[in-house]
């Protein structure tokens, strides 16, 4: 067997394998999930403390999980609320931009999870600083497929 | 149209926050899921909707297929004079739907 001949099947088999793939991965990453937060903060590194993400830790149904966004801070003080989950298919959840009439700022609903991960919350407030809090939790019954 | 609840209370002070819920009946079909033969489900959601109180803009949201089926909402608004609360939204085909509800400020 020369070379000449392997190296064309190699190709073959490449081309099949990458015919037979799934076009690519429909899941999020950690990785991608630092940069949406990155592109959101810039250069301004998010600090813990004032936002505070309210997700139980163990999630028995994936399909409905309550969230409750609020940020410690007076109405009108706050710009938006963006929540990010790292290991769903997509990784943004919701964005929440708050206007002239909005109130207290908080944000409850409902979300789907599918699988045990890290769920961020990022608040931009109007004097230009970012917070963030993230929820490590444990799903039993996986969302987004069934 | 789609169902919707859009709770607020009948009277309301001025200045102080008060609680607005919202209950669509939608499936917000994530476009993950497959049919019983295999093919894709294709995703159609509420991705986009604005809250109003009088023309002034109370809360912005833009939803993705994480957000559950039945989408369920709570926040908080303020009013300073009675007027009518507005929600629009819009869907993945482009639909768009107004609910409205009177706001009276004691």
């Amino acid at each position: 067997m020369t070379g000449e001949r392997a190296m064309p099947r190699r190709r073959v088999l490449l081309t099949a394998a990458a015919i037979a793939l799934p076009p690519a991965a429909a899941v999020a990453t950690p990785a991608q999930v630092t940069r949406l937060i990155h592109d959101l903060c810039g250069e301004a590194v998010p600090r813990e403390g004032k936002v505070k993400l309210d997700l139980p830790l163990l999630v028995e149904n994936g399909n409905t999980v309550a969230m409750t966004v609020s940020v410690d801070a007076p109405p009108g003080a706050v710009d938006s609320i963006h929540v990010f989950a790292e290991a769903n298919p997509l990784p943004e959840v919701a964005r929440f931009q708050f206007g002239p009439r909005a109130g207290s700022p908080r944000v409850s609903t409902r979300i789907r999870l599918a699988t045990s991960q890290t769920v961020t919350a990022i608040a931009k407030l109007r004097d230009g600083t970012v917070w963030r809090d993230d929820v490590d939790l444990l799903v039993t019954l996986a969302a987004c497929i069934e | 149209m789609v169902r919707v609840l859009l709770n607020v209370p009948k009277r309301v002070r001025a200045g102080e926050p008060f609680e607005v819920k919202l209950l669509i009946s939608h499936p917000m079909e994530s476009g993950q899921r497959r049919d019983t033969v295999g093919k894709a489900i294709p995703r159609e959601i509420i991705n986009h909707l604005v809250c109003t109180l009088d023309g002034e803009e109370v809360l912005r949201m833009d939803l993705f297929p994480a957000i559950a089926a039945n989408p369920f909402l709570a926040f908080s608004a303020v009013a300073a004079r009675s007027g009518t609360m507005a929600l629009t939204f819009t869907d993945d085909l482009g639909v768009t739907q107004t609910e409205t509800a009177a706001i009276s400020v004691e």
